[in-house]
């Protein structure tokens, strides 16, 4: 149990480095507190894996430092920190039985037969694992393949932390549902660290207590669910996060307020500095409104998704996507759109004008 | 159901069926025809039914010769599977060194079957020999075209520098397919170096180790062209091999129905070797 500081970390595969592209990973500095449940959330090639396999001891950072509580741990091997991982792809040992398995990480650390014992009757249970202790690991199903290689991380006392890495990748759909909430009730249960690598915005938002988003090797924000959702720092977590994303329109800034095609449009922050770089007004499709006040549109299209529409509008040369709820009329062709001016937000380079990049 | 009656489609299995026939069903029932058969010569047959089989199973000559073939192939398989292992665990996984140690590897592989045969016969050699020379002034007395038991440590060794390089690209082969989370794994959970080989690469190297067994096996117990060139199955009869036994039979004797009964008993022997063995080896699989 140790909360996990990440100070000034830098990391490049090539040995000499020159340009900025050439950093998996440029300057994070993180702590995880003890005991929460983290989502690492990103595209593919954003890092995050390079960042796990940091924090797990795999990879050496090419500099900074790795603290667990106040041991600088950044040297040692993996089997020297107290870890658990659980794989994309089931990790088994074939040959052995369910037990074996669950039991080797103790026995490969001379833990006491009946204690050993013990623990696995205990890992077992949590991991609805009990009814197949005998039968031979090879035998199992995937879900039930992911839950002994979680089973060995659990079933030792001195783990820090459980790291998941797409865990669910080879899940069938209808358990990784299942599988997730055992996981949720799981970390609430054992109230070890966890953190849990994904590029599925659904999976990191149901698992975790705070996300962290990463792109392009760095930290873009760390937040709760709802953080990300309703204050995004960065247009890329206004994007990648919520289905549809954040729609994000051109503006000019005078005295720190946005307009939109010459009219004032109300935000949540101001801009502080000069009105230069690429400025961006962004609100997502939940907090527009269509009616009868507000910017002139017209409407291109309207996808039903279910619960909700999706009107598709055309501001200037901007598409801006609308949600609205199924019984709300949708006016064809000219209409106005207004903006809720507690959720939208100017942002100036991609970053949230008026806050420091995260990290 | 209108089922189409169309026979022209024989036409298309023909081909395959006369191939099938030259190649491998004519050759083989020929042996079995001699195989009950006796003959006078002038192509005159008469009919001797299991005559032969009995002479054959009952026979010293074939027993000792089974035996000795017995004996060289489980010492081969001994010394070649172990020792293949080793190697492809010892192998470099990445970098330059893995294409240098492939080719290496793979050289006696290349040679040909006699050819290897003429080398180790003559680095063997004690008077002129490079390794019978060597040995010879260590003042161990070796002289493989004399004494029984050089010739079969001559025999052996020569077997393992021919064909350990297979099980070893067959090895190295299913090593690099481990994915690298079982190490990962294995590490995290504190597992040494000999529990990563016994629960790890060992289980996966299963199927490939397997053939290699299989191909090993076969291969071993049909073995002809190197002892042959090597000791000629002597001195006397020590390194008389099951293959070289035959074709003394069949070629130097010219007992077509002996030959052609030993023929199909060895036959069977591999056949019967291999299947216990792999169904052994496979009843734990899954599909």
């Amino acid at each position: 149990m140790a909360t996990i500081t990440l100070k000034d970390l830098r990391h490049s595969y090539s040995a000499t480095p020159t340009s900025e592209d050439d950093w998996a990973l440029k300057r994070l500095d993180v702590k995880w507190r003890d005991g929460g449940a983290y989502a690492l959330l990103g595209p593919s090639g954003c890092g995050k894996t390079t960042l796990l396999n940091i924090i797990s001891g795999l990879l050496t950072p090419s500099s900074g430092r790795v603290l667990f509580d106040d041991e600088d741990v950044t040297d040692l091997p993996p089997d020297k920190r107290h870890i658990a991982q659980v794989f994309q792809f089931p990790v088994v040992y074939d040959t052995m039985t369910v037990f074996d398995n669950l039991a080797f990480p103790l026995r490969n650390r001379g833990v006491p037969e009946a204690e050993v014992r013990q623990r696995v009757a205990e890992i077992a249970e949590m991991t609805e694992l009990t009814g197949m202790l005998k039968k031979r690991a090879a035998g199992l199903t995937a879900d039930g393949k992911q839950k002994i290689s979680l089973g060995r991380g659990l079933v030792r006392s001195d783990v820090n932390v459980i790291m998941f890495d797409e865990p669910l990748t080879v899940i069938d759909p209808h358990l990784k549902w299942q599988l997730r909430s055992k996981l949720k009730e799981l970390h609430q249960k054992v109230n070890r660290t966890m953190i849990y690598v994904t590029h599925d915005q659904v999976e990191a938002l149901t698992f975790a207590d705070r996300v962290v988003v990463m792109n392009f090797g760095q930290v873009v924000q760390i937040g709760t669910p709802v953080e990300l959702f309703e204050a995004p720092k960065h247009t890329f977590v206004g994007h990648f996060i919520g289905s549809p994303g954040m729609n994000l329109l051109p503006c000019q800034v005078n005295n720190g307020s946005a307009y939109v095609a010459s009219q004032k449009v109300e935000t949540a922050n101001k801009l502080a500095g000069p009105a230069q770089g690429r400025l961006e007004l962004g609100v997502r499709p939940e907090f527009v409104n269509i009616g009868s006040a507000g910017l002139e549109a017209d409407v291109v299209r309207v996808s039903d998704a279910g619960r909700y529409r999706i009107v598709d509008t055309r501001l200037g040369d901007h598409l801006v996507k609308v949600l609205v709820s199924e019984d709300q009329e949708v006016p064809a062709g000219k209409t106005h759109l207004s903006f809720n001016a507690d959720y939208s937000r100017i942002y100036q380079d991609g970053w949230l004008a008026g806050a420091e990049p995260a990290a | 159901m209108n089922k189409t009656s169309n026979q022209k489609a024989w036409f298309f299995v023909l081909p395959v069926l006369i191939l099938v026939a030259f190649n491998a069903i004519i050759p083989l029932m020929t042996v079995v025809n001699y195989s009950v058969q006796e003959t006078f010569g002038d192509n005159t047959f008469f009919w001797a039914g299991v005559i032969w089989f009995q002479e054959v199973l009952h026979s010293e000559r074939f027993h000792a010769a089974l035996g000795r073939q017995l004996l060289f192939t489980f010492t081969i398989l001994a010394i070649e599977i172990p020792l293949g292992v080793a190697i492809a665990l010892a192998m470099p996984r990445k970098g330059i060194w893995v294409s240098v140690c492939l080719i290496l590897m793979a050289l006696p592989l290349l040679i040909p079957w006699n050819v290897v045969g003429a080398i180790w016969n003559i680095f063997a050699l004690p008077d002129i020999g490079l390794l019978g020379y060597t040995i010879n002034s260590l003042g161990i007395d070796y002289n493989f075209t004399r004494q029984p038991v050089s010739a079969w440590i001559t025999l052996v060794v020569m077997d393992v520098w021919h064909w350990t390089s297979l099980v070893v690209l067959l090895a190295y082969a299913g090593l690099v397919s481990i994915p690298d989370a079982y190490y990962q794994a294995a590490k995290t959970d504190g597992a040494r170096p000999l529990a990563i080989f016994r629960y790890i690469q060992l289980p996966k190297l299963k199927r490939v180790l397997t053939i290699a067994v299989l191909l090993r096996f076969m291969d071993s117990f049909n073995i002809y062209t190197e002892p042959f060139v090597l000791t000629g199955g002597g001195p006397g009869n020590s390194t008389t091999l099951l293959s070289i036994d035959l074709v003394k039979v069949a070629l130097g004797q010219f007992d077509l129905g002996p030959a052609a009964a030993m023929s199909l008993i060895y036959f069977l022997i591999i056949l019967l070797f291999s299947w216990i063995f792999y169904t052994l080896m496979m009843r734990n699989e899954e599909q």
